[in-house]
């Protein structure tokens, strides 16, 4: 008995010591996020900059160049204007023109300046069960619709959901919601993607996260280019500076900063010149 | 941007409403936990049970691996269900990947660590002194194991209780084994993670209220099991 309480002390004291330990770590974490906290800026972009590797690409250029550091949180264009208006981010990386410019009109961004478009694909199975293949948009989505060939859709709100529900009403289809051929992911892309592959369905996608899936799938993708070229599937991404006035808090002249450059022909060129597997993504369109 | 508050009153307006994205995704959710939990009882408590009752050599092994177990990362279990499930998957021909059955399989393996290992500390908790007595009254191997059971029944149901909180509330299993598809396998859960997504941080706060009213109606009904045993 004597024994056993002396090995329960022991082990009390160890699991405190480990207590104690632990959260040491973790105050000097917090501590060492903290002091960064202040110096970096931090942008709210959508997941197709970062997926595709863009940003990898072109950040370095712009810490090295403006001395400034930059960290990034790549969600749906949705969320990244809430972060936006709930002045936890700097600067904003997005595509839905008419959010962005509803963000501006309620004053929780400064500017919005228009850097680059990459457009927007149809992919589907290449069986192309709706025999869709080469149609123009609308008719395409109106086969899809009479066919009830799998629709996949994000139902996320973000940049890719306003545009597909967009095209639907140029298309003259009331947006489907509960028929049983359309499905609304709620994912971010790459995810809908596979998920179309699965269910053997099409799908709206910006052409950058097609060809990291393209790749990914190596010689034989499940899903393929149906119809492209569209002057509707146009995607056009903008940086927005979030309003100082609205939040006193960020970081207004780095952000500033980070919208000039990014308009300027260095990073212009660069983005220009940003290969994907050997294709080109991003097409620059800044006015100067 | 005072969320709580807006989300408090968005989900008094959701249910009251009849919402009908809120209720597929509480019906979701419940098709999804209540197949979980059937299984995993069915399996779990016997397994527990023996666990906890009897004495064999790897005993201690076993229960430090049952243990592990409990650890195990919800993203991890929907990644491995994913990867048996999907269509190039060992399972792909079931056609279970985004579907309820397909989220419930997943359920399974995290509540049943839960389950067998709540069981088996509860068997042998009650054991030593217990078979005793069971003995000294002259019950036999058969009896010793069937009053062992009934007395640890309150430790079962706590297993239970435990297990079900997990599994309404796991949300990396839902999202990778059923794709949070709209009107189909979206459950509250993956549709918070959504909502949030969206910056529509008001009415993911409202669907973690509902999903908060539903774990309760789940224990007052637990709590009254409890109560009439």
């Amino acid at each position: 008995m004597e024994e056993l309480s002396t090995m329960r002390n022991l082990m009390f004291m160890l699991f405190i010591g480990m207590l104690l330990l632990g959260s040491g770590i973790f105050l000097a974490a917090a501590k060492g996020q903290a002091a960064e906290d202040g110096k970096e800026l931090l942008m709210a972009t959508t997941t197709s900059t970062d997926d595709t590797g863009l940003l990898d690409y072109l950040m370095p250029s712009f810490t090295s160049q403006t001395g400034i550091a930059i960290r990034w949180i790549a969600t749906g264009t949705g969320k990244a204007l809430k972060l936006g208006e709930n002045c936890d981010v700097d600067v904003l990386l997005v595509h839905a023109p008419q959010a962005e410019i509803d963000f501006i009109n309620k004053g929780f961004g400064t500017t919005r300046k228009e850097i680059m478009y990459n457009d927007f694909v149809l992919i589907g199975p290449s069986e192309d069960p709706a025999g869709i293949k080469g149609k123009k948009l609308p008719e395409a989505l109106q086969a899809i619709k009479s066919a009830g060939s799998i629709f996949i859709s994000r139902g996320d709100n973000s940049g890719t959901h306003k545009k597909e529900q967009a095209l639907w009403k140029t298309a003259n289809v009331v947006t489907p919601e509960q028929e049983p051929w359309y499905k609304q992911s709620g994912q971010g892309m790459l995810a809908t993607i596979t998920m179309a592959a699965e269910l053997q369905g099409y799908t709206l996608t910006d052409r950058g996260t097609y060809i990291t899936y393209e790749s990914a799938a190596e010689s034989k993708p499940a899903l393929v280019i149906v119809v492209e070229g569209d002057p509707d599937l146009l995607n056009q991404y903008s940086v927005i500076p979030v309003n100082p006035v609205h939040c006193p808090s960020v970081k207004s002249m780095k952000a500033q900063a980070f919208s000039d450059w990014m308009a300027g022909g260095e990073a212009q060129k660069l983005i220009g010149e940003f290969k994907l597997l050997g294709k080109q993504l991003f097409t620059p369109n800044a006015s100067r | 941007m005072n969320f709580i508050q807006e989300g408090f009153a968005q989900a008094v307006t959701l249910l009251v409403n009849f919402d009908p994205a809120t209720y597929s995704a509480i019906s979701a959710t419940l098709r999804a936990s209540s197949l979980a939990m059937a299984a995993s009882l069915a399996l779990g408590i016997p397994l527990g049970y023996l666990l906890g009752f009897l004495d064999f050599r790897l005993k201690k092994q076993v229960r430090i691996v049952v243990n592990t177990l409990l650890s195990l990362p919800t993203v991890f279990i929907g990644l491995v269900i994913y990867a048996l499930l999907t269509r190039k998957g060992p399972l792909g021909e079931m056609g279970l990947l985004f579907s309820i059955p397909g989220i419930a399989i997943g359920q399974v393996i995290l509540a049943l660590p839960i389950v067998v290992a709540l069981t088996a500390t509860a068997v042998e908790a009650a054991d030593s002194k217990l078979r005793l007595t069971l003995m000294s009254l002259g019950a036999n191997r058969r009896q010793i194991a069937a009053g062992t059971l009934w007395e640890v029944r309150l430790g079962i149901l706590a297993a239970a209780v435990t297990a079900t909180g997990r599994v309404l509330t796991e949300v990396g299993i839902s999202l990778m084994v059923g794709g949070n598809i709209k009107w189909h396998t979206r459950t509250i859960t993956t549709a918070i993670a959504l909502e949030t997504s969206k910056g529509e941080f008001g009415m993911g706060i409202a669907l973690g209220l509902v999903l908060l009213l539903i774990a309760l109606a789940v224990n007052m009904f637990l709590a009254g099991l409890r109560r009439r045993s």
